[in-house]
């Protein structure tokens, strides 16, 4: 019998595969859905901070307009909640849905300033979030910043969340950093307890016909999961933290493969939102045949089972690109 | 605790603690207590017994009043908050809940009844025309006693079964801030015992212990049973003067039924009640002072009538009483108060109760919030010394027709030499009104007493507003407009040509003035009179470019807490450095709901108001040649330029009686006079881009865009860069065509750039109409107005009515009004002037549409060349179906004389002629024309006959023969509640008006209420935590009637289908409905940080989602076999969120509530769904299934 139960983070999950961010995490019925089709934690979408104060701000703002003008209608609304109300259907959701579901409900938040990261933060862990999902993604304030100076900030933000809150908190990286392993080792050090590799950006594209930059963001992609398997591989008997795996999961294979990268746990949003949550099933199921096919009986066993290891892992990985490189010449595909 | 609020605030937050139920309506200016009472009740803040009282809004007061009377009798404490037309519509009621002795306290904020005009203002009238109910009436003068008094009627309605009105001077008491101590819980409920509570819940109806009240009475019993009540009124002044002193014991505030004040052998008294009695007694105190023997008597309680304690309290040595009443009563021997002082001594003295009989005068002062100033008591006072004082008299006007008014002494001053009085002239947008409430905030806390009063325009959009502050060591007594101001602020340049900014300076004061030039260069740019009156007063001006502060810190136009900075730093109130702490400290608290941001942008503007005053330099004399420009031009008729540019000045006041119409009628067309130029960007053509479709024109909202077709030949006369194009229509060559823009009165609000189908494809962004700076455009556009109105107009029988394209050259009837910039409400009315205007009457409900189209001093409906044009009237707010059908009713009848007269006269009118008149099919304009032209033939012939009373009567009525346009005008406040059965009535009445219904779904003129228009979900005023109850669905109800023709149309969806069904409506030889989407400043909507200016795109998504679907039904279709219901607007095509989600009104309770606004929305959604399928399947019945129009086939 296989055993699909783990922990990520201090959380008991019943099984690896987490729902991330999509719309059906908006809702306290996608939540649930999703809790229902047999996922093991839902990370809900982020709260980003510019967004919901910059709501706030529109509202008390058009709750004015007109007002004090005239005798007769000296205002226009009743009084609409403030700024400090801020983010409150987001705490709302997180809150419902943390008392309707069984699995954990993680939320991810996206802050602006140190008060805000902080802020919001303790807001959700009041609201009852199992643990808080750091999504740093910032444009820096120009070209001229140095890497240091984005990397201090991101650790810097860890530690303002870790010292507010008390329930688990991740960090989820980009893949942009000069030396991704460096980074997530000081996150890691600096009290993450895990790091989900990696964030998808929004890449804005250019319109030729409207001439407008237009939003670009679409569902990833199988191959999207390799560069995060790589360094899931890498970081795995690194740090002794959780990691999860974000990213390009459409069918089981893509879930075990990331288990054997060295995965805690792993996210899928778009083959959720593609094939609806019953797909849920489909990847579990996957992953349990496989695991019987192979023997395995716990995620224990295959977690980092091909994870690299060693003091010649940098003559290893040079040897596996140039064995890459010459499989991509030779159109086969590679190990991921 | 003190606090610093207004009247109504004051008695709410006594009537809310010591009620469980308050049944509530919108009317001016009591609003607010019903307001705060739905708010705390939404909050679940509890009343003194521990309960959340229950707050329900109802369909009128009529049915607030009816609500009322069954709460009390189902033994709830209840109460209601009402004004003016409001109270009228409970009299009914309150002849019941008094006559049953029932306990209960009303607030009044005591307004105008609308007579010759409608008046929002304060004074007795109402109040007054209750005094017959058996209601006790008890009258305060002042913020503190409001809220005083509040819990002393509640205290001796409970003890003496009589039901009591309390009120207080709407908007001059209902609306001043003023600092008060105020009540706790406790003090509450040592006022109040349960006992009397406990007495009020055992007389209720319960079947347990039933008995039946509201019996019929015959002549048997009618009258002793009528007079059984006796004693409890007798006992009412004992236990109100019982509460008083229990009040006072608490609280050390003393008051009675009836106050002396002034010179114990005082020989001149004057009477009065309300806040009047609070300026008479201030001057009395500052006479007596100078050792003059004068008096002042404030009548508290007047029904019942404390005779006994009014004898009691006048001095025996009094030989000349005045009394003053705040009403009018037409063919009256005097008004109320007067009659019952004058009674009072007469009985006293004739029954040897009192030796002296004093000479007793009556005055009327103060209707409709007309300033009462101590000059005037003193004039008063000073006419009572008089050899022979009027025997009536009037105080404050100047009335030349009957001569009753008096003289007075302008700018007598008994305020206490402490007092910082400062004067704030603004514009409604630039948060002056919300900065001085905050200036009094932060000296309350420094521990002075402060007042507040603001003074509104009479325009919705770009309108001024005036605020009186005053502050000083001891309490405010001064109920009347600041005066002699040490310290005047104005907020807007051009605002410094008004009259009263000046005028109301001391002697010394300071003038702070918004000014984009150097303090060296201010005095140039000085009109003469303004130059004369800065020296002659010696004034210190100070300036500051507050505007550019505000802009260049992100603030936009909000100079407010730049002028409020300088006001600190240079008025002397508090220490500067203090001031300006306190000023920081205010931003971060009043700002900081609205973020960061805004805190940090006020901050700055704080500290880079500091670094811009200056003060600046003033010469000591006059050297500007510049004069003020005329209020209108010298071309304006004797009326306009007399009267109505008087009140344009702000001196109304001045006006003597001689110069009003008598009967309320007044001159159309005025908006015309009034160049208001309120907006800095306003609309500009491009006629290279133009595809000349018709479409901006027909949104816009202040009709300041328009469209002729001319003659090439006539541009030879053209003023120089005068814009036009060749005419985009076939079969006219030759032709130009011109879209002037009106710029002086745009609004800017942006609507036809959003209605304008073309883009530059260099720019997208730019189109064929855009927004662009006012300033540099005016001078030449005035010339380019003045030549396009030289210009022709388009012949109506050639205008092509059934396009948009063709409707932009039809002339609007209804141009410039003061609606709101992008009102979703008047393009619709605008139509209807344009299709209909030469041969229509209007009648208004009262709202919006009432108070743009009518509110003076300038209006929007005029005439045309021929002096042709709307008539319209606004009788009452509840009654304007009725109202209009009685219009019809008329036309009717006279049109039916004419015909008879016609048969009678037609071999001397001439057969020929009289058969075409009466055959005439009048449904096409060149029909209508020719009509026109044979009634013009008609009035020839029978000015040839040699009279007689066929001709004369003839003659009278021969108008008629014109078919006329009846057009019942209204909003869904209206509609949908409080005319609702009117409506309903004359609906099915089958006689031919037109109702258009401009569905804001909110009572917008009182500042958005809910109605029953209001859609499931949305958040209103009375619907703080979302509505949970479905619009009602007035056109399926109309069309249940089968005689009714019926349309909802929405223009930004469908302008065309906006177009057919105003002229079905109209052509429909019945009752007519069309139901407008109107959206409203109540919505929360903007674009591009513009208000409203994605009106009509939120009218496109109403359609789109299934939500408004755009239909009509035409009985007459029914008739032909066809299916008369018309559904013209296809499936949905996006969710009901994709349209919600734009507004405010839905999306803040996403915020509020998240739980609850998904759930409703998802009814919402389910609604929209249903009702769609419903309409579709109405869509295809087949014509039998649809009631018959009985009228048919007759």
């Amino acid at each position: 019998m296989v055993d699909l139960s783990t922990s990520y983070m201090g959380l008991s999950l019943r099984n690896p595969l987490v729902a991330s961010a999509s719309p059906l995490s908006h809702t306290v019925e996608g939540i649930r859905r999703l809790a229902d089709a047999g996922v093991g934690a839902v990370v809900m979408h982020s709260l980003f901070e510019e967004e919901v104060e910059a709501e706030a701000e529109r509202q008390v703002a058009l709750s004015e307009a007109g007002s004090e003008s005239f005798a007769e209608s000296l205002s226009y609304f009743p009084e609409v909640p403030g700024v400090e109300a801020a983010g409150k259907r987001y705490l709302s959701v997180l809150e419902r849905a943390s008392a309707a579901v069984e699995v954990p409900v993680i939320a991810s938040l996206n802050g602006t300033g140190p008060s805000g990261w902080t802020r919001y933060a303790q807001k959700m862990e009041s609201a009852g979030a199992a643990a808080i999902e750091l999504n740093i993604y910032s444009t820096p304030p120009g070209p001229e910043e140095p890497g240091r100076a984005v990397e201090e900030r991101h650790v810097d933000v860890l530690a303002l969340v870790k010292a507010a809150v008390s329930v688990p908190v991740a960090v989820k990286l980009s893949p942009y950093y000069s030396s991704v392993g460096e980074v997530a080792l000081r996150l890691a050090e600096a009290g993450a307890d895990a790091l989900v590799l990696f964030n998808r950006f929004l890449h804005p594209d250019v319109d030729p016909e409207l001439l407008e930059v237009v939003p670009g963001i679409g569902l990833s992609r199988p191959q999207e999961g390799r560069l995060a398997r790589t360094w899931l591989a890498l970081l795995r008997p690194r740090v002794d933290i959780g990691l999860a795996a974000s990213t390009g999961v459409e069918g089981p294979e893509d879930v075990v493969k990331y288990l054997l990268a060295g995965a805690d746990v792993v996210m899928s949003a778009s083959a959720l939102l593609r094939h609806g949550p019953g797909h849920t099933q489909v990847l579990l199921d996957g992953l349990r045949e496989w695991m019987s096919r192979k023997g395995f009986t716990t995620l224990g066993e295959v977690r980092g089972a091909l994870a690299a290891s060693g003091p010649d892992q940098a003559g290893r990985e040079r040897a596996r690109y140039v064995e890459a490189m010459r499989a991509a010449n030779s159109n086969l595909t590679g190990p991921w | 605790m003190r606090a610093t609020i207004d009247a109504n605030e004051a008695t709410v937050s006594v009537a809310y603690r010591l009620n469980e139920l308050c049944c509530i309506f919108p009317i001016t200016p009591s609003s607010p207590m019903a307001e705060l009472a739905d708010e705390w009740s939404a909050k679940g803040r509890r009343n003194v017994y521990g309960a959340v009282p229950s707050v329900v809004e109802m369909q009128s007061e009529g049915g607030a009043a009816g609500a009322l009377h069954g709460a009390l009798q189902g033994g709830a404490l209840s109460t209601t908050f009402t004004a003016s037309q409001g109270l009228l519509l409970m009299v009914p009621n309150m002849y019941k809940i008094a006559g049953e002795l029932t306990s209960a306290t009303i607030h009044v904020a005591a307004r105008s009844l609308a007579a010759q005009a409608l008046s929002i203002f304060g004074d007795h009238q109402d109040v007054m025309a209750v005094r017959e109910t058996g209601f006790a009436l008890l009258a305060t003068s002042s913020v503190q006693e409001a809220h005083d008094l509040a819990a002393v009627a509640q205290r001796a309605t409970l003890e003496a079964r009589v039901p009591f009105v309390h009120f207080f001077d709407g908007f001059r008491t209902s609306h001043e801030l003023n600092t008060i101590e105020l009540l706790s819980d406790e003090d509450l409920q040592a006022l109040v015992p349960d006992e009397l509570v406990l007495a009020h819940r055992r007389r209720a109806m319960s079947p347990e212990h039933p008995f039946i009240r509201g019996t019929s009475q015959n002549p048997d019993v009618y009258f002793q049973a009528r007079e059984t009540v006796n004693p409890f009124y007798e006992r009412v002044p004992g236990l109100v003067e019982d509460a008083l002193r229990a009040l006072a014991e608490r609280t050390g505030r003393r008051y009675h039924l009836v106050d002396y004040q002034g010179h114990p052998e005082a020989e001149r008294v004057v009477v009065a009640m309300g806040s009047g009695a609070e300026t008479l007694r201030q001057t009395v105190a500052h006479l007596a002072g100078r050792g003059e023997r004068v008096g002042a008597l404030t009548v508290r309680l007047f029904r019942p009538f404390p005779a006994a304690s009014l004898l009691a309290a006048l001095p025996a040595t009094v030989e000349r009483v005045a009394v003053l009443d705040r009403t009018k009563e037409p063919g009256s021997f005097g008004e109320p108060l007067f009659l019952d002082v004058l009674g009072a001594l007469a009985e006293a003295h004739s029954r040897g109760e009192r030796e002296k009989m004093p000479l007793v005068v009556g005055g009327r002062y103060g209707l409709s919030s007309k300033e009462f100033t101590p000059g005037m008591a003193a004039g008063v006072l000073a006419e009572l010394a008089r050899e022979e004082p009027k025997r009536r008299f009037t105080v404050g006007i100047d009335d030349d027709v009957s001569r009753t008014s008096i003289a007075y002494e302008r700018g007598l001053d008994v305020e206490p030499p402490g007092t910082l009085r400062a004067l704030f002239f603004g514009l409604g947008s630039d948060g002056t009104v919300g900065a001085n409430k905050n200036t009094i905030k932060i000296l309350g806390d420094e521990g002075l007493y402060a007042q507040g009063y603001f003074v509104y325009d009479s325009k919705k959009s770009g309108g001024y507003t005036i605020s009186h502050l005053r502050f000083g060591p001891e309490p405010i007594a001064a109920p009347y407009l600041v005066d002699q101001a040490g310290f005047v602020g104005c907020h807007h340049f051009g605002l410094l040509g008004r009259e009263e900014v000046l005028a109301r300076a001391a002697p010394g004061a300071t003038l702070l003035l918004n000014c984009e030039l150097p303090p060296d260069k201010v005095w140039d740019a000085l009109t003469r009179p303004v130059q004369e009156k800065i020296l002659a007063k010696h004034l210190k001006v100070w300036v500051v470019d507050a505007s550019r502060i505000a802009r260049e810190v992100g603030l936009g136009n909000r100079v407010n807490v730049v002028l409020q900075t300088c006001f600190f730093a240079i008025s002397g109130v508090l220490d500067r450095e203090v001031a300006i702490g306190k000023v920081k400290e205010a931003v971060r608290k009043s700002y900081g709901r609205r973020g960061q941001r805004v805190v940090d942008a006020n901050l700055a503007a704080v500290d880079r108001a500091l670094e811009g005053l200056a003060e600046a330099v003033v010469p000591d004399q006059v050297t500007s040649k510049a004069e003020p420009a005329p209020i209108v031009p010298a071309s304006a008729p004797p009326f306009v330029r007399e009267v109505t540019a008087a009140m344009m000045a702000g001196l109304g006041d001045d006006i003597p009686v001689s110069r009003l119409p008598a009967d309320g009628t007044w001159p159309v067309g005025t908006a015309a006079y009034e160049k208001r130029n309120i907006s800095d960007l306003v609309a500009e053509w491009d006629p290279d881009l133009c595809i000349q479709c018709g479409n901006c024109s027909f949104v816009c909202p202040h009709s300041v865009i328009r469209s002729k077709y001319y003659e090439r030949t006539r541009l030879d006369l053209a003023p120089a860069g005068f814009r036009s194009a060749p005419l985009n229509a076939r079969g006219l060559p030759g032709t130009s065509y011109t879209l002037q823009v009106y710029l002086e009165d745009c609004t800017g609000c942006g609507l036809c750039v959003e209605a304008c189908p073309v883009s530059s494809s260099e720019d997208p962004s730019h189109k064929a109409i855009n927004l662009s700076w006012r300033e540099p455009r005016v001078a030449a556009e005035r010339e380019h107005v003045a030549f396009f109105e030289s210009l022709p107009l388009a012949e109506r029988a050639r205008v092509d009515f059934g396009t948009v394209r063709g409707a932009q050259f039809l002339e609007p009837l209804f141009e410039f009004s003061g609606a709101c910039a992008g009102c979703g409400e008047t393009p619709y009315i605008k139509l209807v002037s344009q299709l209909f205007g030469d041969r229509a009457v209007v009648a208004n409900a009262t709202g919006c549409s009432s108070i743009y189209g009518g509110n003076l001093p300038t209006t929007p409906w005029t005439a045309n060349a021929e002096g042709r044009g709307p008539a319209w009237s606004n009788s009452l707010f509840e009654d304007n179906a009725e109202f209009g059908l009685g219009l019809r009713l008329a036309a009717d009848h006279h049109a039916a004389i004419a015909r008879e007269r016609l048969l009678e006269m037609k071999d001397a009118i001439g057969p020929e002629l009289v058969e075409a008149i009466l055959e005439a099919p009048q449904r096409t304009e060149s029909e209508l024309a020719a009509q026109r032209a044979r009634l013009v033939e008609l009035r020839r012939r029978l000015g040839r006959l040699d009279g007689g009373a066929g001709v004369a009567d003839l003659e009278s009525v021969l108008d008629h023969l014109l078919r006329r346009s009846v057009w019942i005008i209204g909003g869904d406040g209206w509609a949908y509640d409080i005319g609702s059965g009117g409506l309903d009535h004359v609906l099915a009445s089958g006689r031919d008006v037109n109702v258009l219904v401009l569905d804001t779904e909110v009572y917008s003129n009182t500042g958005g209420q809910a109605s029953k228009a209001t859609p499931l979900g949305a958040v209103a005023k009375f619907a703080a935590a979302g509505k949970t109850s479905e619009k009602k669905d007035l056109a399926l109800q109309a069309i249940a009637y089968g005689s009714v023709y019926v349309a909802r149309v929405a223009m930004g969806a469908d302008p065309e289908q906006t177009l057919r069904a105003f002229r079905e409506a109209e052509a429909y030889d019945g009752p007519s409905l069309v139901i407008a989407y109107s959206h409203c400043i109540a919505h929360g909507i903007e674009k591009d940080g513009i208000i409203l200016r994605n009106g009509l795109d939120q009218q496109y998504r109403a359609v789109a989602s299934g939500y408004w679907p755009l239909l009509r039904y035409d009985p007459v279709l029914r008739s032909t076999g066809a299916n008369p219901f018309l559904l013209d607007s296809p499936r949905p095509r996006i969710s009901l969120h994709d349209y919600t989600g734009q507004e405010l009104r839905y999306s803040v309770l996403a915020r509020s509530d998240p739980a609850e606004a998904e759930r409703l929305a998802q009814v919402a959604q389910e609604a929209v769904d249903r009702r769609w399928a419903t309409y579709e399947e109405m869509a295809t019945r087949p014509a039998g299934s649809y009631a018959p129009d009985a009228r048919r086939g007759r």
